[in-house]
């Protein structure tokens, strides 16, 4: 009716307006409903603002599920460390639900870097006590997930006392807690050593895998308690030997093996206390050979079992025997059908191969055959195996396997392949050619990922195999025209090609078939490398290194080479153009000098497993060779210089020496002398230049067991104000020494007495002719460069009779 | 010290780690562990430690273990671990783990513990989980 007011009660109840909470699965549900990221932070965010007003406001009946929500939230990473003190009210509650969620949200919440965490030790130490089960598995849980020191070492004897409880429940939990607990606080391995001998009287599985891991742990803390517990290896043997032959109890197997976890902690317990132990291993060994050859192989399990049982068997002092038969367990892993079993085989082969390298050699066929398998990590290991097994009976066979791998192999594995060919080829080579043919194949092969040193080593071999020469130069030629983008293998050709061009063009070899080549080909073959974009600089270098070498070993006119040195002269690559120069001015001022200067390389002392063989050889043709430093082509042009000073009457050097060398080389004794052998005594060490806080300083050493050799160091100091950089030393001695100048340790000397550098020369001197020797510096200094020419004075004479 | 570090796929940690360490962890699991097929082994070597896992339908279990430890045993505790969630969960599917992530917190509390394997007889753990469930 029009007029009639109706009254509405005013009193206004504070009603807060919040939408029930929700239950935990439809929070799940709303948030896997979410379509983007977006979506799914705005639920979560409005349902966390829920949660925290009902913490705010508390809540008591339904904290566990807020708790519960924030959970879960936590888990797909967001944050909610604002729930960490609901989690201590949660487990101070007496309802089994809330202490439940409580100790989880502690479990996942609180870390001992928070110092609330320590605020549940109380209750913690409450469910402890009270006996009730369920409780006190929540509270062991908590505690041996995330204890600090702090709270293990006051809880201690609430563990120590459930250790010994009748429910086998709650002991299982404790023993494990006790371990958490030593790893935490180490001191408190007192206190859980003495109930272990007891633990192990048990038949509770559950009691005796976690006393086993206790007693694992306390062993590889201290030496004490391993050698405590050595004296329950017999009981350990027995439990093992029972769980084998007639097995506790149906519901701990797992295909059909009892309990392998069991057995696999009691072997791993086993390898602690037998290793380095003749009487404990002797005690094994019966047992070891049981599991061995019983246990059921057709399942991972047995596998399993097997497994640990290799790796004791190896690890202890076991019978020659029981080594070869776990080797021969890890022979068939091999070849089981699971890749996972050829896995751990592999790894653990590549572990024994050293040691029982007989042993694995047997299966080097199925190692091989392994190469072939899809999973890298399988495949990688399989090629170390190979690797370690090659020798010098097997290398052919296994060289051409690990060759055929090569070509086929992945792009991460070719590196290590290749240098891994390489360096068996350096070990086993039967014969020169069959290292340069393998060292050639890898080049082909993978020339990109060999190391540096490959090319180096492979000039040095096959400058030293002269019957090899034509050969090896028709080979790298015929290399070479076929792909000239390998650049390892191009400069080895290049380099080839310029010392034994003559060779090359002589047609005649009975190895390979008769190759006929003109000279007009081999110089094209060399500008082709020169001119190629694919080509480096220091591959560059070594092609007119090779031409400018071509010039003297071929017939025709040289008009060609000239012209392409010529060209050169202006590249924009500073190391290039120097050379093209130097050998330009080769051609027009020194022409004279030209065949001298590119006549073949003599051979190198090398370092190397073949060292001494190459040695004898490179002694032979050092008596042929003049003074000759380390097969760079850098030097060839520098050493020019030198030559020059030593031969003439040095009227540049700054210190005229003493006596007037005849250009013939007539040897004149610098000092008189009796012919008496030299002293044992060391010789002293010499300075000889300084200049501005610049100071140069030979010592000299001479191996007692190579009398021929001396060792020259120079080091080069600076105790100037301004830094020296670009620091270079040469050298020239007479003729009839033979000089190595070995790379310097850097060139710069930091000023103020900075890290000096240091070079190493070595000279053999055979006949014992008087040492002289000339110094060449250069080096900037104080914003100027410096140029320093002279001849070592008052070199004593120990250093060469 | 040997053991699991950490089981993934409810993210049970047995070692201190940041929050923000944590949430980078399990990405690179992840990564590392989902470009693998049937074609390679169920481990996998992970900063200095290695990764044992095995998939089941869309789900990768994950343990991280110590280099010395045996994988085969590990998986073999995986596989474990699994039955006895199909037993609990009455054949389980994904969904099941999700909605009672904190059920299944508590089936790996009872087979793992400090990082260690606790119980590993089926039976004995399917008996205490239905007493737990019993006091809800």
């Amino acid at each position: 009716m029009p007029g009639q007011r109706v009254f509405l009660h005013s009193r206004t109840l504070p009603v807060r307006m919040v939408a029930p909470s929700l239950k935990l699965q439809d929070l799940i549900e709303e948030i896997r409903g979410a379509k983007t990221q977006a979506q799914e932070r705005e639920v979560i965010q409005k349902e966390c603002a829920h949660i925290r007003a009902s913490f705010r406001d508390g809540d008591p009946v339904h904290r566990h599920r807020q708790l519960a929500k924030l959970l879960y939230v936590h888990m797909l990473g967001y944050p909610a460390h604002f729930g960490q003190m609901e989690c201590l009210k949660l487990i101070a509650s007496s309802r089994f639900t809330d202490k439940r969620v409580g100790y989880l949200g502690a479990m996942l919440l609180l870390d001992e870097r928070h110092d609330a965490h320590l605020l549940i030790t109380n209750s913690i130490k409450n469910d402890l006590s009270q006996g009730i089960q369920p409780v006190q598995g929540l509270a062991l849980c908590t505690l041996s997930t995330m204890g600090s020191a702090e709270m293990c070492r006051d809880l201690a004897p609430e563990v120590e006392k459930l250790l010994l409880q009748p429910s086998p429940y709650l002991r299982k939990k404790a023993i494990l807690t006790a371990v958490h607990m030593i790893r935490k606080v180490p001191e408190l391995s007192s206190v859980f050593l003495p109930p272990c001998v007891h633990l192990l009287h048990e038949r509770h599985h559950g009691i005796l895998l976690g006393t086993i891991t206790l007693i694992t742990e306390l062993c590889e803390r201290s030496p004490a308690a391993l050698k405590h517990f050595r004296k329950v290896v017999p009981q350990l043997v027995q439990i093992l030997r029972t769980l084998v032959t007639t097995g506790y109890s149906t519901e701990h197997s797992i295909s059909g093996v009892s309990d392998p976890f069991l057995q696999v902690q009691i072997l791993r317990l086993l390898r602690i206390l037998g290793r380095n132990h003749e009487e404990s291993s002797e005690t094994m060994n019966d047992l070891l050979a049981q599991v061995a050859t019983n246990t059921d192989t057709s399942r991972n399990a047995g596998n399993a079992v097997l497994f640990e049982t290799v790796l004791t068997i190896m690890d202890i002092h076991s019978a020659a025997g029981l080594r070869v038969l776990a080797v021969n367990i890890l022979g068939r892993f091999l070849l089981n059908s699971d890749r996972n079993i050829r896995y751990v085989a592999l790894t653990s082969l590549l572990r024994l191969v050293q040691s029982d390298h007989s042993a694995v050699q047997r299966h080097r066929p199925t190692v091989v055959d392994c190469l072939q398998e899809t999973d890298a990590s399988l495949s990688r290991r399989a090629l170390e195996l190979s690797l370690a097994l090659v020798n010098s009976s097997n290398v052919r066979a296994m060289m051409q396997e690990l060759q055929a791998f090569l070509e086929s192999c992945p792009p991460d594995l070719r590196a290590d392949c290749a240098s891994g060919i390489l360096l068996a080829a350096e070990r086993f080579a039967p014969t020169k050619r069959w290292h340069i043919d393998t060292i050639l194949h890898v080049l082909t092969t993978a020339g990109t990922h060999v190391r540096d040193d490959a090319v180096a080593n492979l000039t040095q071999l096959i400058g030293g195999a002269q019957e090899l020469h034509a050969y090896s130069v028709r080979r790298l030629y015929n290399a070479l025209a076929e792909d000239i983008s390998q650049q390892p293998l191009v400069q080895v050709a290049a380099w080839c090609i310029g010392e034994y061009g003559d060779l090359l063009l002589e047609g005649n070899c009975e190895e390979i078939e008769p190759l006929q080549v003109d000279e007009e080909e081999v110089l094209a073959l060399l500008e082709k490398v020169l001119q190629s974009h694919m080509s480096l600089p220091a591959t560059r270098g070594y092609a007119l290194t090779a031409l400018m070498k071509l010039s003297t070993r071929l017939q025709g006119d040289n008009n060609r080479i000239r012209q392409v040195v010529s060209i050169y002269r202006s590249c924009l690559d500073v190391e290039l153009q120097q050379r093209a120069v130097e050998y330009d001015t080769l051609f027009q001022k020194y022409d004279h000098m030209r065949a001298a200067i590119l006549e073949k390389m003599p051979l190198v002392e090398r370092d190397g497993p073949q060292a001494d063989e190459e040695a004898k050889q490179s002694k032979e043709a050092a008596q042929l060779s003049e003074a000759a430093p380390a097969p760079t082509e850098s030097q060839a042009s520098q050493l020019l210089d030198l030559l020059d000073l030593l031969d003439r009457a040095s009227g540049d050097a700054q210190h005229p020496p003493p006596l007037d060398p005849s250009p013939g080389g007539a040897l004149v004794y610098l000092l008189d002398l009796p012919c008496a052998p030299p002293p044992p005594a060391p010789i002293p060490d010499l300075k000889v230049f300084e200049r501005e806080g610049v100071q140069l300083n030979l010592s000299f050493i001479r191996p007692p067991e190579n009398p021929a050799l001396l060792l020259i160091t120079i080091t080069a100091t600076n105790s100037s104000e301004g830094d020296v950089t670009n620091f270079i030393c040469q050298a020239a001695v007479p003729k009839s020494l033979q000089l190595q100048l070995q790379a310097p340790s850097g060139n710069t000397v930091p000023a103020r007495g900075g890290l000096p550098i240091t070079q190493l020369f070595r000279i053999l001197n055979p006949n014992k002719a008087p040492l002289r020797l000339k110094l060449r510096l250069t080096y900037n200094h104080f914003h100027q460069s410096v140029q320093e020419i002279f001849e070592v004075n008052n070199l004593p004479v120990e250093s060469w009779q | 010290m040997g053991g699991i570090r950490f089981i993934l796929i409810q993210n049970r940690w047995y070692m201190q780690f940041d929050d923000d360490e944590k949430q980078k962890l399990i990405e690179e699991v992840h990564a590392v562990v989902t470009v693998r097929d049937a074609k390679h082994t169920n481990f996998v070597e992970f900063r200095n430690f290695k990764i044992i896992y095995r998939r089941y339908a869309g789900l990768y279990f994950c343990i991280c273990v110590d280099v010395n430890d045996n994988n085969l045993a590990y998986l073999e505790a995986i596989h474990n671990f699994v039955e006895v969630l199909n037993e609990y969960f009455h054949n389980v599917c994904e969904l099941d783990l999700v909605f009672n992530f904190y059920k299944v917190y508590t089936v790996v509390d009872e087979m793992f513990l400090a990082g260690e394997i606790r119980e590993t007889s089926q039976t004995k753990v399917l008996k205490q989980l239905l007493m737990l469930q019993s006091l809800e």
